[in-house]
């Protein structure tokens, strides 16, 4: 008791702390023990290779993250993603493949079939009023099953890099000389600029925030609570066919029937960054931090000995801490 | 009627900021049933809510059977033979009627629970009742009279020797009614004391022996039902005495034009056909009973719930209202009973409250103008007197009258010509309540022409220039300032049909 409030003495005392807030601040610093620590016991951990594929892991989850964050902010998710992703990329990688398309055109339908979705997703939830949870597992079921058809149960092989359709790949990872740049981060560092301020800066972020903090009352201010609901859920749409590409460039091919649980650790990472289930709040920031502790982990512990089935139990904690915060944060409020 | 079962006396019960109950007392006779009466806010709730334990007295002593008694939760009341039936019920609807009048003391063979028994022991119940219902039946199936039969068949299982009925007919039919009445008598016969809160008064006359009248949370008296008139009761309702200088005459222009007519507005069973005229520089009072459709009114108009049909003039011209932004975008603004649910987004800070109804006058380009937000918040914070450290203190941090304050500057900043203000003072304290008060009369000073719905007599009577009395879902009665009285508001409050 005597330690809480201690910390949000500090956290008062210190305007700048509370503004980038407690709960990202403890999620930077377990990003920086959880990278120390798995230094110190692999050597093979420190090399630049692994930085690397901790990124390549990132990109993707990263973008469904975000996008996913906007609909927790609502008030509610998207179980769609993770499906979607890979039957977005099926279909654009169809339309390279099959139909002989440049990849720009692919890589615009993969964004399309994400916006599409995101639409279909906004008018369930904010104007049929389904219940996202299951508006949205319903709409995971048709992606599942959709991917496939299209690509004709094949898997999709995307143009690889050194082809002359295979450019895209090195908007992800570029090689120059014998080096390789992750240039994928610098797409998620302009991306989450951008979302930050669309979040907080712009009548965008107000109003989604507003609907998940209270929707009856923003509605009986004047508001179109439907049309910003539905944006809501195009955003992370949208965000869902960028990470399409991403999954595409990273990947030699989009296997149909995967993709299903990847939606799980983007929503994990956005809870993790401080997003709340129950809406009103979030931050993009925090969703991209979250997503960094997933995959330390992922990438980390095989190096120290530990295989996957770990790492999903210590993901598991974690995620439990991170929502405990959450509640104990909304208690406060009460 | 026999002896006295139950003795309330010198109850005392205040919340921060309300003196709730001042040394009420109750008695209550084996085989009567007793009116418990009193305006909205009198009181009578919370005095069944300190009899069955759910609030705890300050000071006081109740005594029951004989001996001095203090529940701690409505359960122990339960167990000691004092019930509540409630207005709003407290039905499973997924489960049967016998799991229902069981629940939380299921009838059990070992460890299993036996269904059988527990149907035949409400048959039983019923049978007592002389009513006819199926044990096995679900909960969700049955009307709500029927519903409330088996939430007074729950209360005789209980070996209830007080039974309190808290407006139990509010939500039934005529036919539904004369079969409740038909049991109240039945158990009145059987011994039982009856405790009978209701605003009907007609109903009073035909089912009750003796009647307590509350008001502004102290005992006013208690009469013979058969030897006093409607008009006692009602004068012992509204008292002689009135604590805040009512208006005497109305301070709108005879030449003012009307700024909103709404005719003919129907919604549902609780708006039906209403019709009125609201003026340039008006107060106009929506006076009634607990759901007499004044809210329901509101809404409707406001766009908050559909309407069937009716039509809405603003300046004379005919608008369409389907929802809340078709309202706000031809000015009216509406200021919710219930601020926390409607009216302020909790999470958010004054400055972002005060924006919420006018975000596009705050854009620059695509970004929100943060400055020009604060500016006009502080604006609004200092003109309001509205008690806040900072303008990016979140809501929920504020006191009743502050937050209602954040809501009116919503409305202000957006600019609104037309508000309404329902219960604007619910849940505030007296200080704040004044202040409000001012701001109301300024706003009518500046052209601005107000709605107000209000539960409170004095309050009706102190802001009004006009008054429409409602009373389930129609309007009764719309009287001048001039010659209104506590009286002859609350005669067409009481105008059932």
């Amino acid at each position: 008791m005597a330690g809480k409030e201690k910390k949000s003495n500090v956290l008062a005392a210190n305007p700048l702390l509370a503004k980038i807030g407690g709960q990202r601040l403890v999620v930077l610093l377990v990003i920086i023990v959880l990278f120390a620590f798995f230094c110190i016991k692999s050597e093979a951990f420190r090399q630049y290779s692994t930085i690397l594929s901790i990124l390549d892991y990132s990109y993707y989850i990263t973008f469904m993250a975000i996008g996913v964050t906007f609909a927790l902010i609502t008030g509610g998710n998207d179980l769609s993603i993770g499906t979607g992703m890979v039957c977005y990329a099926l279909i654009g990688g169809y339309v390279v493949t099959k139909l002989g398309m440049p990849v720009g055109v692919g890589m615009l339908v993969t964004v399309i079939c994400g916006l599409l979705m995101g639409v279909l997703n906004g008018v369930l939830v904010a104007i049929l009023e389904i219940p996202p949870f299951i508006a949205t597992l319903c709409t995971m079921m048709i992606a599942r099953g959709l991917g496939p058809i299209a690509a004709e149960s094949m898997s999709v092989t995307w143009p690889q890099a050194g082809t002359p359709q295979g450019w895209f790949r090195s908007l992800f990872k570029i090689t120059i000389g014998d080096t390789k740049y992750p240039m994928g981060f610098l797409w998620i560092v302009l991306l989450v600029i951008l979302m930050t301020i669309i979040l907080n800066k712009t009548r965008i972020g107000r109003y989604i925030i507003a609907i998940g903090s209270n929707k009856e009352a923003t509605r009986l201010s004047g508001v179109n609570v439907i049309k910003w609901h539905i944006l809501a859920y195009v955003i992370c749409g949208f965000f869902t066919g960028l990470a399409g590409i991403a999954y595409a460039a990273t990947f030699q091919a989009v296997a149909p029937g995967t993709g299903a649980g990847l939606e799980l650790d983007a929503i994990c990472g956005a809870i993790i960054g401080g997003t709340s289930m129950k809406g009103g709040s979030g931050s993009i920031v925090g969703t991209l931090l979250g997503v960094f502790v997933m995959s330390m982990l992922k990438t980390g512990l095989p190096y120290i000995g530990q295989q996957a089935n770990m790492q999903q139990i210590i993901t598991g904690i974690v995620l439990i801490v991170a929502v405990f915060i959450d509640v104990i944060r909304s208690k406060k409020q009460k | 009627m026999g002896e006295v079962i139950l003795t309330m006396k010198g109850i005392d019960k205040s919340f921060p900021g309300v003196h709730a109950l001042d040394h009420v007392d109750l008695e209550v006779r084996k085989g009567e049933v007793l009116a418990l009466m009193g305006e909205n806010g009198a009181g009578k709730s919370t005095l069944m809510k300190v009899l069955t334990g759910i609030y705890k007295k300050d000071s006081g002593s109740i005594t029951f059977e004989g001996k001095e008694v203090e529940f701690d939760s409505p359960r122990a009341a339960q167990e000691a033979g004092i019930v509540i039936v409630h207005q709003e019920l407290n039905m499973l609807n997924h489960l049967t009627v016998a799991q229902n009048i069981f629940i939380g003391r299921e009838i059990m063979k070992g460890k299993i629970i036996d269904d059988a028994r527990m149907n035949q022991e409400s048959k039983k119940l019923f049978d007592r009742l002389n009513i006819s219902i199926d044990p096995t039946e679900m909960m969700g199936n049955l009307t709500v009279g029927k519903q409330q039969m088996c939430e007074i068949a729950k209360a005789i299982s209980h070996d209830a020797k007080v039974i309190v009925f808290d407006e139990p007919s509010a939500a039934l039919t005529e036919a539904e009614i004369e079969e409740l009445f038909k049991i109240i008598r039945d158990l009145r016969d059987k011994g039982l004391g009856i405790v009978y809160i209701s605003h009907r008064m007609d109903e009073i006359k035909v089912i009750t022996d003796r009647v307590t009248v509350m008001r502004d949370g102290t005992y006013v008296g208690t009469l013979i039902t058969k030897e006093c008139t409607k008009d006692d009761i009602i004068n012992m309702m509204v008292g002689r005495v009135i604590y805040e200088d009512p208006k005497t005459e109305s301070k709108v222009p005879e030449d003012a034009p009307v700024v909103l007519k709404v005719e003919h507005l129907n919604a549902g069973k609780m708006v039906q056909d209403v019709s009125f005229e609201l003026r340039k520089g008006e107060i106009l009072g929506f006076s009634g009973l607990m759901g007499a459709g004044r809210t329901e009114t509101a809404r409707a108009l406001f766009g908050a719930d559909a309407k069937e049909s009716g039509d809405i003039y603003i300046n004379g011209r005919k608008i369409e209202i389907k929802s809340p932004e078709d309202a706000v975008k031809n000015g009216i603004g509406y200021l919710s009973e219930d601020r926390k649910r409607y009216g302020i987004v909790v999470g958010k800070t004054v400055a972002e409250n005060t924006t919420m109804a006018s975000m596009k006058d705050f854009m620059k380009g695509i970004f929100i103008n943060k400055k020009k937000e604060d500016e006009v918040a502080w604006e609004y914070v200092r003109s309001l007197k509205t008690k806040t450290p900072t303008v990016d203190t979140e809501v929920v941090n504020l006191s009743g009258g502050n937050q209602q304050k954040v809501v009116i500057a919503k409305w202000l900043t957006r600019n609104c010509d037309i508000l309404i203000f329902d219960e604007p003072t619910r849940g505030i304290d007296v200080g704040a309540k004044s202040e409000i008060y001012t701001l109301m009369n300024e706003l009518v000073a500046q052209g601005k022409s107000i709605i107000m719905i209000s539960s409170e007599m004095t309050e009706i009577l102190r802001m009004s220039d006009r008054i429409v009395v409602m009373c389930e879902g129609r309007k009764t009665g719309e009287l001048d300032i001039s010659e209104a009285t506590q009286e002859n508001i609350m005669h067409m409050a009481t105008q059932r049909k």
